[in-house]
């Protein structure tokens, strides 16, 4: 187990060395001179030169790539071209929204998901199952950012519950500031619960098959308890190999639906960096994403030995 | 997961009425059928020409006269869906089709080396994999430029892992087996054997994730074009269409209920096939994601 796990983090690692050689190669061959759309056009070669230097655009490329991997490491992201503030800061303050949306979407979705399996999967074939697969196929095909606007248009429009976009801030109070985070999170959540209660449904119905499924069965278990003690638990590692996946999803697609609710985070931060040109807020923010995603992908496998007991022992 | 393919004895008859009698895939074939024609009959016909402005028609509510109501330049919504249908299956198709014609070659070469190349190719896999898909479409449209090519390619790209890896399962599971000892025997090399025997055998696995992927690319390629990255006006896409229902939701609402419902229709038709195809030729695979 250990020697896996070593061999999981070297390789995590590794992905993560060679993915920031890619940003920063990519972005290397993105057309467009910072120095020159921060000074603007009416600026002359000489500014736009001493700019250049200032700003270390002219050291050699292995050079910049140290440099800029080296900062990453210390946290420090360097400074965006177009709000001239740290990138760290910047981050800090969008991740205030992603974060929790993200978090509150997963959380959704794992509290919609897991249920509507267990019930399909206890079910297998009869009614229930059939409508509540119906609608997670349906929920599959839905794009969020579509379902974003219908829910924007029955639940701000038409009821006025709740803002239909932007973001008040932490300060103005933790309801108010969930209350908008609320719709975006529901947008997120729903087609990643309908794949995630496909899985654990598939995942259900494999382990209900085994022969501890009847043992449990035969000494007398309540239904209840073999599903949720015996089943559930055994059918976790598909289920956590989809939630670590739908993770990265959710990160991106907060893009997409920060974009669609105004939300001032980290998702609107690099759309709007990309098209500004501001690459040094592009690079920090898409390497952050990289590496939380290679993060949760290693935390999955390291939970299957807390689920697992078996594979503890192993080698 | 052990992926576990049997060809069992079967005519062309007895897999036709096996398709019959799958729900889903007579639910997906159709609705699949559907779409297409849709954007075939638009290049011949469409109720309205969506290149001409009638401004005196703007946002006009659902009406025997434009069953999908008008948008804001007075253009038919139903004449919008179906020429934006082109595109969307354009991008996917061709979208799937890069990642079948980079990754499949990939994942069964792998395969059949073995060793230091399988590792690499597969490391090499998960760097992809570690980039948030949409993030990095998000970036390649921007450095490229938007429009429908960079769609495309920014999608296939993300489509080549995934038939790589597919692949790679599918044949790793088909070395072992008996006839490919004795095509083996026979003094054939393995390039030979993977085209031959390999590919033929793995092929209904690609079939059912190429589906999947193709639903995949109609939603990224609206993500795309709901961003301006994809097709650019005139020409009229689903995703375009929803980002320009947006703001005009409270006046005209069924210009953000329309397009959306083709995508949903569109992706539903394409998994219900995929399901249907996978149950029928293998009840034991199982979808990949």
């Amino acid at each position: 187990m250990t020697a896996y796990l070593l061999k999981r983090l070297a390789i995590a690692i590794a992905t993560l060395v060679l993915a920031s050689i890619v940003v920063f190669a990519v972005l290397e061959i993105l057309p467009g001179d910072p120095a020159r759309l921060m000074l603007g056009l009416n600026a002359s070669a000489d500014q736009v030169e001493l700019l250049r230097n200032q700003m270390g655009l002219n050291a050699p490329l292995a050079l910049r790539y140290l440099h800029w991997a080296g900062g990453l490491l210390s946290l420090d992201f360097g400074r965006s071209y177009t709000y001239s503030v740290p990138v760290i800061d910047l981050v800090r303050e969008r991740l205030a929204v992603s974060l929790p949306l993200a978090l509150i979407a997963l959380a959704l979705s794992t509290i919609i998901a897991i249920p509507v399996g267990l019930f399909s999967a206890s079910r297998r074939g009869r009614a229930g199952d059939t409508v509540a697969m119906g609608a997670a196929q349906l929920g599959v095909a839905v794009p969020n950012f579509w379902f974003a606007l219908m829910l924007i248009y029955v639940f701000a429009v038409w009821l006025r519950l709740v803002p239909a976009g932007g973001f008040p801030g932490w300060s103005a109070g933790v309801w108010p500031a969930l209350k908008s985070l609320l719709l975006p999170a529901v947008a997120l959540a729903l087609p990643q619960a309908a794949i995630l209660a496909r899985v654990t449904r598939s995942a259900l119905i494999e382990v209900l098959n085994e022969d501890y499924i009847r043992t449990a069965r035969a000494k007398g278990l309540p239904h209840r308890a073999v599903l949720w003690r015996h089943a559930l638990r055994n059918a976790m590692i598909p289920v956590l190999t989809i939630l670590g996946l739908q993770f990265a999803f959710l990160l991106a697609g907060t893009i997409i639906i920060e974009n669609v609710f105004y939300l001032p985070g980290l998702g609107r931060l690099v759309f709007q960096a990309i098209t500004q040109r501001d690459l040094i807020v592009v690079e920090s923010v898409v390497m952050l994403l990289v590496a939380a995603v290679i993060a949760v992908n290693l935390l999955v496998d390291l939970s299957y030995a807390v689920v697992d007991p078996r594979l503890r022992s192993r080698q | 997961m052990t992926l576990h393919i049997d060809i069992p004895e079967e005519t062309f008859g007895s897999i036709l009425a096996k398709a019959f009698g799958n729900t889903a895939f007579v639910a997906g074939f159709v609705i699949t059928l559907l779409i297409l024609a849709m954007a075939a009959v638009s290049y011949a016909w469409t109720p309205y020409d969506v290149t001409k402005l009638v401004i005196s028609d703007k946002t006009q509510a659902p009406s025997l006269a434009h069953w999908f109501g008008t948008d804001h330049f007075g253009r038919d919504i139903l004449s919008m869906v179906m020429v934006g249908a082109r595109n969307s299956i354009a991008v996917a198709l061709v979208a799937v089709g890069i990642g079948m014609g980079v990754g499949v070659p990939l994942g069964a070469f792998a395969a059949a080396r073995g060793g230091l190349v399988d590792e690499a190719l597969m490391r090499l896999n998960d760097l992809v994999f570690a980039f948030p898909a949409l993030l990095s479409a998000i970036m390649i449209t921007a450095i490229f430029g938007p429009g429908a090519v960079n769609a495309i390619i920014a999608i296939g790209i993300f489509n080549i892992p995934v038939f790589a890896r597919v692949a790679r399962a599918g044949a790793l599971a088909i070395w072992p087996r008996e006839f490919i000892l004795a095509a083996r025997a026979a003094g054939k090399s393995s390039a030979q054997i993977t085209i031959e025997h390999v590919l033929p055998n793995i092929a209904t696995l690609l079939l059912v994730q190429g589906t999947i992927q193709f639903a995949l690319g109609i939603l990224a390629e609206a993500g795309l074009s709901y961003l301006g990255l994809g097709a650019q006006p005139p020409m009229p896409s689903w995703g375009r269409m929803l980002f320009d229902a947006q703001t005009r939701m409270v006046v005209a609402p069924w210009m953000a209920i329309f397009p959306g419902m083709a995508i949903v229709v569109a992706v539903l038709g394409l998994n219900l096939l995929g399901d249907g195809i996978a149950d029928i030729l293998d009840p034991k695979s199982r979808r990949q994601r």
